[in-house]
């Protein structure tokens, strides 16, 4: 296995696409090393970005946050704008594993890991995270929901290489939540998750976002459930109509984790507790 | 050993070097090839925390860190919380408070606690136990650890303030 | 030299104190050396290839790639492990279980094994070694491998217990009855009869440290081994009779263990390590990773538990009967017998009656885990005992205490108890405030109780005094919770001398007597018996010196508080000689002072315990969190009380933990699913609340100082206790362990229906 540590995301594309054996790129690797360990991959070339200039750095604009590459949890759980901006996608983020896991985990890594379980893809998804793709040849800005596209597989051509998440300004009176379902409270893989962004004018529901984690071969964009929410007040015949239209998009699987029976339930208890949280965040009375 | 590379590194303050094939973990390289055992393998995985370990300044398993990857990095073991022959605080507070029973968890422990303790001073018990989540213990049902470190913080906030 | 095994009310100078341990120091800067931590001068890594098949037979294993591979020096299969046991099936079994012998039992039995200069070759030689199996069909089901139709995993398995005896092979090994009383009449007599069926899953140990060794073997048949056990003599026994070793020849030395709880009661990878230096004529080194502690070490058995119990409406129980079946792996064990002998310890029962079905299956074979067989026959009898009380309408606590077995209680299992702790500790927690703590909206209360035997066993130990007055102490069963420490309180406490004047230490197999397993909570109970006697024995070699020194007669000395003292009118003027003059002076009269014991001690004294469990249920998703959490259990006497609460504690987490999420999770395939620690989920820190504990002190009859074992009893009534709670939280019987979030929303499920 040989180990490289390219100086910019271009040259990282240009060494992937040059490499005819198995070629993997390492952000935190708490996915990657994983795989190595258990002998799931045979990489013969590695390509660390971490040592890429501002890849591990968070920059604001006007237009909104561009999350480097290699930024960690827990730095995004440290950045006050981000949190104040999008609580969701923070707290997703910083669900991902213990504060060891933290200290490396990213949230492009999660989503190229393209596990259907990955926490922060649901609510990157609800808040409109684009993905900035850089390949040997050109630039490429991707909606995060049409990233992943299966189980350990996403759009990325061979070569290309996502340089970093951006997460667009919040308009005014919107919120953003994420819950997920586990056994203990810590260090387990999502069950079921739940993401939730909506914006309110004058206390009622103007526009929603909905997408669900760990019950579909991929995240899942549930527009169903967000017409439930539009035009609410987060009433209770709302947020049953909410549970149902979730329960009704899960296409789960039964495995060790979870049945397809509970799965299905726990998604719309999910979503109403989620909903409640974007609503109050958003500046919502309940 | 096939694909072996050089690296240069700081571990505990001090310059190390070693050399180790690309694909071998930290934690690999740090017991057997720098000698220092007291990074324990639980799992290999990221799921005990036995390994913890921090990398200039960040918590991570140093299982899920390659060894190459620490080329210029400092990096922090158990081996390196005592200081001039005396013990860390916690180090001190876990043998008064038996918070260990076998011992295996603790280096990972005692590392956690630190990085929490660094950027935390003084944390409620809530927080102590979501910040020593990722380290697994069979042994003592955590009770006696978090007392520990609770205790710890008292003394390390009060000798803070002596210092001030 | 016979010594009084009696016990005796006395004050206590150090036992009983709070003192820190002797491998503290080691143990938290890193420098503690465990099974993985120690190296040879040209050791090579031992890995082992394993079966990807619940069952199967294995055609071919074709290894010559992988020995052409540079730098791979052995490489073993069953043919490097000729059978030496000589008829022991038992061994046998062992043997087998090591390396499999043309048949694949399990997902993950040892299929060959290799040693090659480092790790990566090693990895290498493995994906090189070809085997061809032949799938046969499995079951891993213990109700379905007793089915006439199972897969049928040994032809030599005759059920032993059954009159007359089958002429067919089965996966059902034996069957055990016990009990006393007139089942039929007690039932008559009962004014409400419950009748509940219950299945617990299996569960691991889950110690963090793997299983990890350094064998080296000469080619002159002399041997050394280097390893996590709980048990360095009986490994040196079976694995010197497994490999045709003398066993004196086979030096064993116990590292420091990173957790046993049982599982390193046994040999997993020891035997193949020492025939892959043998083969290899270099050390070998092999530490098994995580994945293999989980599909091919000893768990717990799964069960499934029929009881059915009567009471008359004043609350006395007046017949108990449980059918139980316990899977032991894919070996035979005795641990549905363990389970019959624990069901209804607690409790004076006129009519009851145990039986016990030990079955085989296509899993690891079962080793003990901490109280084996015990937690889940409580699991069953608690949870009746909480339906029993509520169809009577009286409080589950005061139902139990109206059954409690007292001293004179003839036991299920045979004997006659001595003084026990299960009242007190019932009384105990009636009183408690924990008792009368406001529960909140989804919370319930459980309270239940447990027993284990606690055993004693062979031990041998040594106490050698410096000649400044420094005492080591020379012990032989293993340390896994803080032992030495314990053994060094009680020989300063003989001795009457400062804790810190001792040092006790674990002593490799050339250095001692066989000392039997640390097990069966018996290293405190037993080596501090061993350590009692072994310093009294020094104290009379003390007492000779003195005399020697002064000129008088032995008989004219006494010890007390460290010193001798010189009795009888002619010698009042003389002063005090403390240990440390003595020894000082000991080269000149008469020698080292030493003091030795070796002792079968006997009588550990039955442990019991109550816990009060709250648990908070969300009923929308099933998930229990555990909210306040006390252990009440008899110590008989608690030497160093912190490590008998961690004891306490320790052990409740893990029975907390089987109570709501761990369970080996099997596919139709037969294959483990779960072989790690982010699918087999033991409890973390952020699950648990602070643990409470209250220690009692009812001293064992039979130990000096009054101690019974701690170790073991804690893991029994949590699953009860929780899922007692979970009953008075949601309405809901539980009767699957785990009671994991989507086992108690579906419960919760059929109560609406039903409503
Ligand atoms: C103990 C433990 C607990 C965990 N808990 C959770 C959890 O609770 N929730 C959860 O969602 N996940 C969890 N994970 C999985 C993992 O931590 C996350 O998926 C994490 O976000 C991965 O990020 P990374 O930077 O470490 O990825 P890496 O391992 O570095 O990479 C993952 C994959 O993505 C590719 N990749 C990485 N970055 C890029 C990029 N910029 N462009 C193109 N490809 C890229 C890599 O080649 C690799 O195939 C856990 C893992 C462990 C070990
Ligand atoms: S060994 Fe690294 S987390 Fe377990
Ligand atoms: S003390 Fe044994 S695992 Fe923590």
């Amino acid at each position: 296995m040989r180990y490289a540590t390219p100086a910019s995301a271009k040259e990282a594309a240009g060494m992937l696409s040059k490499e005819k054996g198995a070629a993997f790129l390492l952000a935190g690797g708490t996915d990657l090393l994983v795989k190595l360990k258990m002998g799931m991959v045979e990489p013969d070339l590695v390509v660390d970005i971490k040592r890429i200039p501002k890849i591990d750095q968070i920059q604001t604009s006007a237009k909104g946050f561009t999350i480097g590459a290699a930024v960690s949890g827990s730095v995004i759980g440290q950045h006050k704008g981000l949190k104040a901006a999008w609580p969701g996608v923070v707290e997703a983020a910083n669900l991902i594993g213990s504060d060891q896991i933290q200290g490396r985990a990213t949230l492009a890594g999660n989503l190229c890991n393209a596990s259907p379980a990955a926490d922060s893809v649901p609510a990157m998804i609800a808040a409109g995270a684009k993905a900035v793709i850089v390949g040997p040849q050109k630039k490429r800005t991707v909606p995060v929901e049409k990233v992943v596209q299966g189980p350990g597989k996403t759009c990325l051509a061979k070569g290309e290489v996502i340089e970093a998440i951006t997460l667009p300004k919040p308009e005014a009176k919107t919120g953003d939540a994420y819950l997920r379902f586990i056994p203990r409270t810590e260090m387990d893989i999502a069950v079921v998750g739940v993401a939730i962004s909506l914006k309110l004018e004058r206390g009622v529901v103007k526009k929603a976002k909905v997408a669900l984690g760990a019950v579909a071969p991929t995240a899942v964009v549930v527009p169903a459930a967000a017409r439930a929410l539009v035009g609410s007040k987060l009433d209770d015949a709302a947020l049953e109509k909410l549970a149902a239209a979730c329960s009704a998009a899960c296409n789960p699987i039964d495995d060790k984790r979870g049945t397809v029976e509970y799965r299905t339930r726990v998604a719309g208890v999910l979503a109403k507790r989620a909903a409640k949280i974007a609503f109050q965040r958003a500046g919502g009375a309940l | 050993m096939s694909n072996a590379t050089l690296v240069s590194t700081t571990v505990n303050g001090d310059p190390v070097q070693f050399a180790c094939p690309t694909d071998e973990s930290l934690m690999t390289a740090l017991r057997n090839r720098v000698g220092l055992t007291g990074v324990k393998e639980g799992c290999g995985t990221g799921d005990c925390g036995a390994c913890t370990v921090t990398v200039d300044g960040s918590l991570v398993c140093s299982c899920l860190v390659l060894g190459v990857e620490a080329e210029g990095r400092e990096v922090t073991t158990v081996e390196g919380l005592s200081q001039d022959g005396e013990l860390h605080v916690l180090q001190q507070k876990f043998i008064d408070h038996a918070a260990l029973q076998c011992g295996i968890c603790t280096p990972g422990f005692l590392v956690a606690a630190k990085t929490l303790l660094d950027r935390n001073p003084n944390p409620n018990e809530t927080e102590i136990r979501y910040a020593l989540a990722g380290n697994l213990c069979r042994c003592t049902g955590y009770d006696k650890i978090v007392r520990a470190v609770q205790d710890a913080a008292k003394d390390m906030r009060k000798a803070s303030k002596k210092r001030r | 030299m016979g010594h009084e095994q009696k016990y005796v009310d006395k004050k206590y100078e150090v036992v009983g104190t709070r003192f820190n341990r002797p491998d503290g120091i080691d143990k938290v800067t890193g420098k503690a050396r465990y099974g993985a931590d120690a190296s040879a001068p040209g050791q090579l890594v031992g890995r082992v290839l394993r079966s990807p098949h619940a069952h199967a037979s294995i055609v071919k294993i074709n290894t010559s790639k992988a020995e052409k591979l540079p730098g791979v020096k052995a490489i073993i299969t069953s043919a490097d492990l000729p059978d030496v046991t000589g008829g022991d099936q038992g061994l046998a079994d062992i043997l087998e279980n090591c390396m499999a012998r043309g048949r694949a039992l399990y997902d993950g039995h040892a299929v060959a094994a290799v040693a090659a200069v480092d790790e990566q070759t090693a990895a290498q030689a493995l994906k090189l070694i070809d085997v061809k199996y032949k799938k046969l069909p499995h079951v891993t089901d213990v109700d379905e491998a007793m089915c006439e139709s199972a897969p049928v995993i040994h032809d030599r398995i005759i059920t032993r217990g059954v009159e007359p005896k089958p002429t067919k092979p089965s996966n059902v090994a034996a069957r055990t009855q016990m009990g006393h009383g007139d089942i039929e009449a007690g039932f008559a007599e009962a004014d409400v009869v419950i009748e509940k069926s219950y299945k617990t899953e299996q569960t691991h140990q889950g110690y963090i440290e793997p299983h990890a060794c350094l064998a080296s073997v000469n080619p002159d048949g002399t041997a050394e081994l280097w390893v996590t056990t709980q048990g360095h003599f009986v490994f040196r026994n079976v694995c010197a009779s497994l490999l045709g070793l003398d066993i004196a020849k086979l030096k064993v030395t116990s590292s420091e263990i990173g957790g046993g709880f049982g599982g390193k009661t046994h040999v997993w990878v020891e035997p193949v390590a020492l025939a892959l230096s043998r083969k290899a004529n270099r050390p070998v080194k092999l530490v098994m990773g995580r994945d293999e502690v989980f599909r091919a070490t000893g768990p717990t058995s799964s069960t499934s538990i029929d009881v059915k119990m009567g009471a008359k409406k004043d609350g006395t129980i007046t017949a108990a009967v449980a059918e139980m079946r316990y899977q032991g792996g894919a070996f035979p064990g005795n641990w549905a017998m363990l389970g019959c002998m624990t069901a209804f310890a607690c409790y004076d029962i006129k009519n009851n009656q145990s039986i016990g079905w030990d079955v085989v299956v296509n899993r690891p074979k079962v080793a003990a885990y901490r109280a084996p067989s015990a937690p889940m026959a409580a699991f069953a009898v608690e949870s009746t005992i909480d339906e029993l009380a509520k169809e009577i309408g009286i409080a589950p606590i005061d139902m139990r205490l109206k059954n409690v077995a007292r001293e004179g209680t003839l036991a299920p299992y045979g004997p006659t108890y001595g003084p026990i702790g299960i009242e007190h500790t019932l009384k105990a927690v009636k009183d408690h405030p924990h008792m009368r703590a406001k529960l909140k909206k989804n919370q319930g209360r459980g309270v239940a109780c447990g027993f284990w035997f606690n055993i004693g066993g062979q031990t041998c130990t040594d106490l050698n005094i410096s000649v400044d007055g420094t005492v080591n102490l020379t012990l032989g069963t293993v340390d896994v919770g803080g032992s030495r420490s314990s053994m060094a309180m009680i020989a300063a406490e003989e001795l009457g001398i400062p804790y810190e004047q001792v040092r006790a230490n674990i002593a490799d197999t050339t250095s001692l007597g066989h000392n039997d397993m640390t097990e069966g909570s018996r290293g405190t109970f037993s080596s501090g018996m061993a350590t009692i006697f072994a310093a009294r024995d020094a104290i009379s070699v003390l007492k000779q010196r003195a005399a020697k020194m002064w000129g008088i007669t032995e008989e004219d000395v006494i010890w007390e508080n460290g010193q001798a003292l010189a009795t009888g009118d002619s010698h009042s003027n003389l002063p005090p000689l403390s240990l440390k003059e003595i020894a000082a002076k000991s080269g000149r009269t008469g020698g080292p002072i030493a003091g030795h014991n070796e002792v079968v001690a006997d009588g550990a004294g039955m442990g019991f315990a109550s816990h009060i469990c709250d648990v908070e249920v969300d009923p929308e998703t099933g998930r229990s969190t555990i909210v306040r959490y006390t252990v009440v259990q008899d110590a008989g006497k608690a030497i160093n009380p912190d490590y008998v609460e961690g004891q306490f504690q320790g052990g409740a987490t893990q029975g907390i933990g089987w109570a709501l999420n761990e369970e080996y999770i099997y596919g139709d395939d037969g294959c483990l699913q779960n072989a790690g620690f982010l699918d087999y989920r033991i409890p973390v820190c952020s699950d648990l609340p602070f643990i409470d504990t209250q220690i009692l002190e009812v001293p064992n009859p039979l130990h000096p100082y009054g101690v019974r074992g701690v170790g073991e009893t804690s893991i029994v009534p949590p699953l009860a206790a929780v899922g007692n709670a979970i009953a008075n939280a949601t309405g809901v019987r539980m009767t699957h362990a785990p009671m994991s979030p989507p086992r108690v929303l579906a419960g919760i499920d059929t109560l609406e229906h039903a409503s």
